[in-house]
């Protein structure tokens, strides 16, 4: 497994892809072992043991400290020659994506992305992956002799519960960094503590019912009382109310929580293809034939303005009593 | 400062198709579906275009697939691309996407571009590989995900989201960009009627692997190293209900009930 690592931790989807790893290695009866780069990560790679990995190779140096395709892949490519896996998975990240694919091609094997189940049947591995929006799933196999390699959707595969009594043996790798003719110019982090959308268990999203940006506030209130994101359709995006990278959708962004609560929206199906594959989904809406309802599994007949207030402060009550 | 730019397109289902399986259950049925240009291909031609009124150059739109992927490449050229190549070889339809993405490669390299652009990902298949694969094939440096860009002609510059940010990146050219972002961002143009008349006059040239100088052996469906062995539709959703009350104050309570001691999510 490639585990990523970010701002001196590593991020929850390399715990799941840790787990899932452990699960082919087990039906595989195999051993299950980590690849990391960064800067500073040597003195966490430890850590990776809770979730199953019983070695880590490790690449620690500053120049790694961002990630930046052309310096990570050759020097990834490499620590992976020397594992030697039957197996190779890693996160289907904004940079796991990225980084999977261009290693795929350095190592001339075929990766599948954003795959959200894993079987392992007669030593074989097939992977599942969504495709049309969701419309429809594929399954894919690979040819004897040719190394899988699949990047992990986030929020998707179950998380081992840490088993902190165990760490993984920690090896560092001698591998050097080559020069590169692109470069990290800067780095914003959002200081905020808002949860990311494709990361978030809860997630409030708000359409072309809110009528205006100011209206958005009621959004976020809610948001605030369940410590859920906010996210937008298309329709609230184009019309300026909310940043691009809130859009929910076949041209935004693929969430997966817990609960989506969808506030003015209709359910068109380039919106539905972002949000689909929440487990639970909440549409408010006026109108009883928004084609939302056919996807909700609660569905509110109101006019919003009259239901997201009542909606807010029952949730306010309900935080207060159970805690 | 002029720039060579080639875009690679895909055509793709509308994203309001209604999907079906074939009966072998390893394809879809394409009889009357709509065809497209991959929505994000579509920004990376309105990207192109943008850099070339800014700072003059040529844009070259490059496809692969049947005959019907003309018209992809023909609204293309109306909305301002130069010319056009269609890699139009049998072969590219059973073989596995990366020979698929070597025949591209070896298209895009003749025509020795300083940016290549495609999309970050298609709406079909949406491996979101492509690009990846082409920069890493011809050893150039790739910025993925583009949500802006700007060239000074010896450099290009793009932001790109990434969880919880965003990261400004630089590369000097020749360089490839993935291009993100959504249509509030580019607002891709519309082919205009002037534009369609135009690009009938435009160059299209059609090609086969064995033009590109590779090995037609190479791409022989036997050779495939991943296949896909089934395509499924998604479990059905247990149908949901829709909560009643005398008000809106009751339906919020109901509501909180349900996710609190039924769905427990809240
Ligand atoms: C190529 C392509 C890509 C696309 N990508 C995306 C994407 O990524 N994400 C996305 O979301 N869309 C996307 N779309 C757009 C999509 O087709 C819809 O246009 C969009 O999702 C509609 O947004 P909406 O539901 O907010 O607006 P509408 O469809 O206008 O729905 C508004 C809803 O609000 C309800 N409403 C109004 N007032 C109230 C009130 N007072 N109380 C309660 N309810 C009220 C109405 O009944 C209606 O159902 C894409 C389209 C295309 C062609």
């Amino acid at each position: 497994m490639i585990a990523e690592f970010r701002g001196g931790n590593f991020r929850r989807v390399s715990f799941e892809v840790a787990s899932e790893g452990k699960r082919i290695a087990d039906a595989l009866g195999i051993g299950l072992r980590g690849v990391a780069v960064g800067s500073g990560v040597a003195g966490k790679a430890a850590e990776l043991g809770q979730y199953g990995v019983e070695r880590v190779l490790v690449r620690d140096d500053p120049a790694l400290e961002h990630y930046l395709a052309e310096i990570y892949v050759p020097v990834v490519a490499e620590m992976i020659k020397k594992c030697d896996p039957a197996v190779v998975i890693l996160p289907a990240s904004v940079d796991g994506r990225d980084l999977g694919a261009r290693l795929g091609a350095r190592l001339d094997i075929t990766l599948v992305q954003d795959v959200t189940q894993v079987v392992c049947e007669g030593g074989k591995v097939k992977a599942r992956w969504p495709i049309f929006g969701g419309k429809c799933f594929a399954w894919s196999e690979w040819a004897d002799g040719t190394l899988p390699i699949m990047s992990c959707r986030p929020n998707v595969m179950d998380c081992l519960p840490p088993d902190t009594s165990k760490r993984a043996e920690v090896e560092l790798a001698d591998i050097p960094i080559p020069e590169s003719r692109s470069r990290v110019k800067a780095v914003d982090m959002d200081s905020s503590g808002k949860v990311e959308l494709s990361e978030a268990d809860i997630i409030v999203s708000g359409g072309r019912g809110m009528k205006e940006a100011s209206n958005f506030a009621l959004v976020e209130e809610l948001a605030k009382a369940m410590g859920a994101a906010v996210g937008a359709s298309r329709a609230a995006v184009d019309a300026g109310w909310r940043p691009h990278s809130d859009q929910v959708g076949q041209t935004g962004k693929v969430v997966t929580p817990a609960l989506y609560v969808a506030v003015g929206i209709s359910g068109a199906i380039q919106h539905l293809a972002g949000m689909g594959y929440s487990r639970y989904i909440v549409a408010i809406n006026k109108d009883p034939e928004a084609p939302i309802f056919s996807r909700a599994d609660y569905g509110i007949v109101e006019d919003l303005f009259k239901f997201v207030p009542a909606f807010t402060e029952e949730v306010k009550r309900l935080k207060s009593t159970c805690s | 400062m002029a720039v060579n730019i080639v875009v690679i397109l895909k055509q793709t289902p509308d994203t309001e198709s209604v999907i079906r399986l074939a009966e072998n259950k390893k394809s879809i049925v394409t009889r009357d579906l709509k065809w497209i240009i991959n929505p994000y291909d579509e920004f990376a031609i309105e990207a192109a275009l943008r850099l070339k009124e800014k700072h003059g150059g040529k844009v070259t739109v490059v496809s692969y697939g049947p005959s019907r992927v003309v018209e992809a490449l023909r609204t293309a050229l109306a909305m301002g691309a130069d010319d056009a190549v269609h890699l139009d070889d049998i072969a590219l339809k059973s073989v596995d996407f990366l020979r698929v993405t070597r025949a591209l490669t070896a298209a895009v390299k003749e025509l020795n571009p300083d940016i290549i652009l495609i999309g970050s990902r298609a709406v079909d298949y949406d491996q979101g590989q492509r690009g990846a694969i082409v920069a890493e094939h011809l050893g150039w440096p790739h910025l993925a995900l583009a949500v802006s860009l700007e060239s000074d002609g010896k450099t290009v510059t793009i932001e790109r989201p990434i969880e919880g940010g965003k990261v400004t990146l630089e590369a000097a050219l020749p360089a490839l960009v993935t291009v993100g972002g959504s249509h509030t961002i580019w607002n891709p143009r519309y082919a205009s009627l002037p534009g369609i008349m135009k690009a009938k006059k435009k160059p299209l040239v059609v090609k086969k692997i064995a033009d590109l100088g590779l090995d037609p052996a190479l791409f022989k469906p036997e050779t495939a190293r991943i296949w896909i062995t089934s395509l499924e539709m998604p479990p059905q959703r247990a149908p949901g209900r829709i909560i009643d009350g005398a008000d809106a104050e009751d339906k919020a309570r109901k509501l909180v009930t349900a996710l609190h001691e039924e769905a427990k999510v809240i």
